[in-house]
């Protein structure tokens, strides 16, 4: 008994959801690691708490919202019928949009202790050399912080695979769309299709235990500890 | 030490004694399908002002109970949403077969927060709403009376592409109470009470469109003896048990 169509269609529309939010997540986690990392700003503990709520915040406080947002009433509902793209509930854009605030501490944290285990020293030393602010965070702060950054794709990847509350609550589980291998593996618990359940939930395993086993292996080889998450 | 051993077992002791006032007294754990809810909050509300009995209301998806009491959940008496778990639950001795009985027969609704939208089923062949929300037919009995309906109406093919699916019917409610569906196909219970429609605008459907949705509650093996259960089984089949479910859009069986 292997998968069935529908199980197939979950899974590849998990990964090309991982994939998308962990490339914006990076892309948008940089900088704000960075800035946090970098600054002496009062505001760096409360958007380093605003960033981190996912983490304690049960998923469906973030779906429930998330929800109300996306609505026709909502602040993103708004903006969104005023661009004219209708409301985002129930579409692959919604979820990614969802899937960046839940995945966000995830890519972020991980990027910030990078950047700060590089210290001042190495970024003052380039700036006697004659390299300016761009120059610094490119060539010195990004090379420097290369496990960070593998450890942040990875656990935002990770994350997002296993998202299932947020989903949950702004899905609506349209087949290719948004129904994602967590809430395939729900259904077929709920249908009592146990065996199939079963199957995908044995790969989910298996997926995240190697995820996790290449993320403390290369922290071992590189002896810092970029994840504060066990280990 | 021993002196406060000694005091905290004759006040537990004496505690034991002094608790309950009546011996009939006892607590029983509902498991109960979301779509009953509000009716079950009622009915458990009056139930309790009668009795001394005690009784927690757990709410969920019949399917998520199923599994749970299937591997030793402590649930006393079980309102499924369907017909098919209960027994199931017999078949495989977790609950009393001669404890069968259906509870309540359920009606669906469309219904949507907005108070114009809904003018008769005339509403589901236009273009005013985007998304219809229906409980997944694979999960839940009123997901699949809903896409009957809209099969018996010859609009499944149409509507393919605006269809969005909750886990449940709590979760229908919530896409449709959010604004984030327009319309949507929610059991009656929902959005009735006290057998008037408490918001927006909704069209009754009618019960020969779809097949019946017959729910049955059967009490679980572990609680043979409980007389909170059996007090309450007797209850929801009382008269005054009966018309408080129908007030809620249920009808129950003669």
């Amino acid at each position: 008994m292997g998968f069935s169509e529908a199980d197939i269609t979950a899974i590849l529309l998990t990964l090309r959801l991982a994939t998308t939010v962990t490339i914006l997540l990076l892309l948008m986690g940089a900088p704000l690691a960075w800035w946090l990392a970098r600054t002496s700003s009062r505001f760096k503990g409360p958007i380093g708490a605003l960033i981190a709520l996912p983490l304690v915040l049960p998923p469906t406080v973030l779906g429930f919202y998330l929800l109300l947002a996306l609505g026709p009433n909502g602040p993103i509902g708004q903006i969104t019928q005023s661009l004219g793209l209708g409301t985002l509930a129930f579409s692959y854009s919604g979820l990614v949009i969802g899937s960046i605030f839940y995945s966000l501490p995830f890519v972020v944290q991980p990027l910030q202790n990078a950047f700060e285990a590089i210290g001042d020293r190495p970024l003052e030393v380039a700036a006697t050399l004659g390299a300016g602010p761009v120059d610094r965070f490119f060539s010195v702060a990004l090379p420097m912080a290369k496990p960070g950054f593998f450890t942040a794709a990875v656990l935002g990847f990770a994350h997002t695979v296993g998202e299932f509350g947020v989903v949950l609550m702004i899905g609506g589980n349209i087949p290719g769309e948004t129904r994602v291998v967590s809430v395939q593996i729900y259904d077929h618990v709920e249908a009592l299709a146990y065996d199939q359940a079963n199957q995908l939930a044995l790969l989910m395993i298996v997926f995240s235990f190697l995820v996790l086993l290449s993320v403390y292996g290369l922290q071992r080889k590189s002896h810092r500890q970029v994840l504060r998450f066990g280990s | 030490m021993c002196m406060d051993y000694k005091q905290i077992c004759s006040s537990l002791v004496l505690i034991m004694l002094a608790g309950p006032a009546n011996v009939e007294a006892a607590e029983a754990t509902l498991a109960v399908a979301s779509n009953f809810t509000a009716p079950a909050n009622q009915l458990v509300e009056e139930f309790e002002s009668q009795t001394d009995h005690e009784i927690s209301l757990v709410f969920g998806s019949s399917g998520r109970f199923f599994a749970q009491i299937s591997n030793g959940a402590p649930f006393d008496l079980f309102l499924s949403a369907d017909q098919e778990k209960p027994r199931a639950l017999i078949e495989s001795n977790l609950a009393v077969a001669e404890s069968l009985f259906t509870y309540a027969l359920g009606g669906l609704v469309l219904w949507s927060s907005d108070e114009q939208l809904v003018d008769g089923f005339t509403v589901l062949d236009s273009d005013r709403f985007q998304k219809l929300a229906l409980a997944n037919s694979r999960l839940a009995p009123y997901g699949v009376a809903a896409e009957e309906v809209i099969d018996q109406l010859g609009l499944l093919n149409a509507l393919q592409a605006k269809l969005v699916r909750g886990e449940n019917i709590a979760q229908t409610y919530q896409f449709v109470f959010t604004g984030n569906a327009e319309l949507g196909f929610v059991a009656k219970s929902q959005v009735y009470k006290n057998n008037s429609l408490q918001s927006g605008s909704a069209w009754n459907v009618p019960a020969n469109l779809h097949s019946s949705i017959t729910q049955d509650a059967v009490l679980l093996q572990r609680a043979s003896g409980n007389s909170a259960a059996l007090d309450f089984i007797e209850f929801l089949q009382s008269d005054r048990g009966r018309s408080i479910i129908q007030s809620f859009g249920y009808t129950v069986e003669e």
